[in-house]
């Protein structure tokens, strides 16, 4: 009975596609959050270390860095996806579908990361840098024994707000073929006008989101200590 | 142990530049308790950066052991910064890492791997510090006093020769203060290791030191042993940071009160105490011995270190002849005395 109503409401519903759309989210948003963190998190002790009377400090370093991420982010995502094109199509051999879209969701997501890992650095607190260089430790052992560790609860959810973003920005990545959730709300629900279609798509990027931020705030929780 | 030759240094600002620390020569024996007090912003706490470089001084030599720290070479620097160990005011631990592994920081910076070794190390500072129960805590579960433990305990797993204290105590309460410089005086004791600490309470010099000096706009104005400084500071600015202002107000009022113009015979007497004399019944000696009269204005007693000392103000009522009498039994028996009127 109830199974003959959920059936009337979404007779333009194909299942099987919407699983691989499904599927297809995850992967660009499983190796997208991946590749951000790994580029954003050197990126971000780069930014932190050559500021202003830190270890490393560089002027030319910090501006010319912070130049780049700033441009990075002012370029609005949508904008970043077409101009990406050849540079995608060099990387992965196809500037279409999940495989896609992977090379410019990590551009569009790294620098606003690497923003997130410098402002946990600069909350750590200048007597544990005094303590550090006391114990004679070198700059590469204060990032690894010391920095690191330290912000680790707060890169935890730094990678949650990421990936929240990374979730919309891969729906925007459909506007241009790039495959997932997005594509299919795109051409099955705005331009076939299946709000059914459209509706479950967004039910599931919901879904996802509140998961992200579930487990993100669960692991804050346990490495807070 | 350490020495100190013309150290200056000073800071770019808005206009022109200032002098924090104007030329400064030091000199710490080994195995002293060294105190270095002065308000803030006298200047000592870049002094004690200074000590092992964390601030480069513009000028001027910093010799430890025998190695000139601003001659060195950055690797060789921070060889020789393992061998000095560091606590802070606030601490300053890992609030990711366990006691354990807080305390073990500074062998693992230095590379040791060895888990064992690093165990037994780290075991036997926890309970020195008597803290080894509390091995798998988080520091955020821990009181002030505790942390200071655990900042004391990672400063000495490196086996130092020398422990600069910044401040140690000044973010904790006074029973804490109290049981963390007696912990210190215990290691400098046990351990024979060296001790130069910043502080801008007197109590912590009172209590541990065996030399101080006083600093006081990036100078040192004054230095010697603890007991002299303490008791017998001759610095107008040393005296106001030590005797306390409490007490020169006091003899203002006393002074006011008695209208001495009006009393030729009646002085006032500032007795200091040192050691054995502090348990001698000198005014009674001094009242057999002449017929001048007594009352006690003001009296303390306390110790410096293990010293004990008493310092009273008294009022003296008696002709010229007793007071010279007084004064000459005060010299036999090596009471320090201050004709204060």
């Amino acid at each position: 009975m109830s199974f003959a109503i959920i059936n009337d409401l979404t007779t333009n519903v194909d299942w099987s596609e919407i699983n691989q759309a499904t599927l297809d989210t995850l992967f660009m948003l499983g190796f997208a959050v991946l590749f951000s963190t790994l580029i954003g998190i050197p990126v971000g002790l780069i930014l932190f270390l050559s500021s202003k009377g830190r270890l490393l400090q560089n002027k030319w370093v910090y501006n010319i860095l912070s130049f780049i991420i700033n441009v990075l982010r002012s370029v609005p995502f949508i904008i970043l996806l077409i101009v990406m094109i050849p540079t995608t199509t060099m990387l992965v051999g196809t500037s279409l579908g999940a495989k896609g879209t992977i090379p410019p969701l990590v551009v569009g997501a790294f620098p606003f990361f690497a923003r997130l890992v410098e402002n946990a650095l600069k909350e750590i607190d200048d007597g544990i840098f005094h303590m550090a260089e006391s114990c004679g430790a070198s700059t590469w052992q204060i990032v690894w024994h010391i920095l690191l560790p330290e912000i680790m609860p707060s890169l935890i959810a730094s990678i949650t707000v990421t990936a929240i973003a990374l979730v919309s920005y891969t729906a925007m990545a459909g506007t241009v073929g790039g495959g997932g959730l997005g594509d299919l709300a795109i051409r099955y629900g705005y331009q076939r006008f299946q709000t059914d279609v459209m509706l479950i798509t967004v039910v599931l990027m919901v879904v996802m989101v509140q998961l992200i931020q579930v487990v993100g705030d669960f692991l804050v929780r346990i490495l807070r200590k | 142990m350490i020495t100190i030759q013309n150290l200056s240094k000073s800071y770019k600002q808005k206009k022109g530049q200032i002098k924090v620390i104007d030329d400064i020569n030091l000199e710490v024996a080994k195995g002293e308790v060294f105190g270095i007090i002065g308000k803030s912003g006298a200047g000592k706490s870049t002094l004690i950066k200074c000590l092992n470089l964390l601030e480069r001084p513009d000028s001027g030599k910093i010799i430890v052991d025998g190695v000139d720290l601003t001659a060195i070479s950055v690797n060789e620097l921070r060889i020789q910064r393992q061998q000095i160990g560091v606590i802070f005011q606030h601490f300053n631990l890992l609030s990711s890492k366990t006691i354990f592994a807080n305390v073990a920081l500074p062998l693992t910076l230095q590379g040791k791997h060895n888990k064992a070794e690093i165990k037994t190390a780290v075991d036997e500072m926890l309970s020195l510090v008597g803290l080894s129960q509390f091995a798998n805590k988080y520091p955020a579960s821990l009181s002030g006093g505790q942390k200071q433990r655990v900042g004391i305990a990672r400063a000495l797993i490196t086996k130092p020769k020398l422990l600069l204290s910044d401040e140690a105590t000044s973010a904790l309460d006074p029973q804490t203060t109290n049981d963390i410089l007696e912990l210190l005086l215990e290691i400098n004791q046990r351990l024979g290791i060296t001790v130069v600490l910043i502080t801008h309470e007197l109590e912590v010099v009172r209590k541990i030191c065996d030399k101080v000096a006083v600093i006081d706009k990036g100078k040192i104005i004054e230095q010697g042993n603890a007991f002299d400084i303490l008791l017998h500071p001759k610095e107008p600015l040393t005296r106001k940071l030590i005797i306390e202002e409490e007490s020169d107000k006091y003899l203002e009022k006393v002074k006011h009160f008695y209208q001495f113009e009006k009393h030729p015979n009646k002085h006032i007497l500032l007795l200091s105490f040192v050691g054995e004399a502090t348990y001698q019944p000198i005014l009674n000696i001094i009242s057999n011995e002449t017929n001048a009269n007594f009352s006690i204005l003001r009296g303390e007693l306390d110790r410096i270190k293990h010293m004990p000392f008493g310092q009273l103000l008294i009022e003296f009522d008696g002709d010229e002849g007793s007071l010279e009498k007084a004064c000459s039994i005060m010299r036999s028996m090596k009471v320090h005395f201050e004709i204060v009127h």
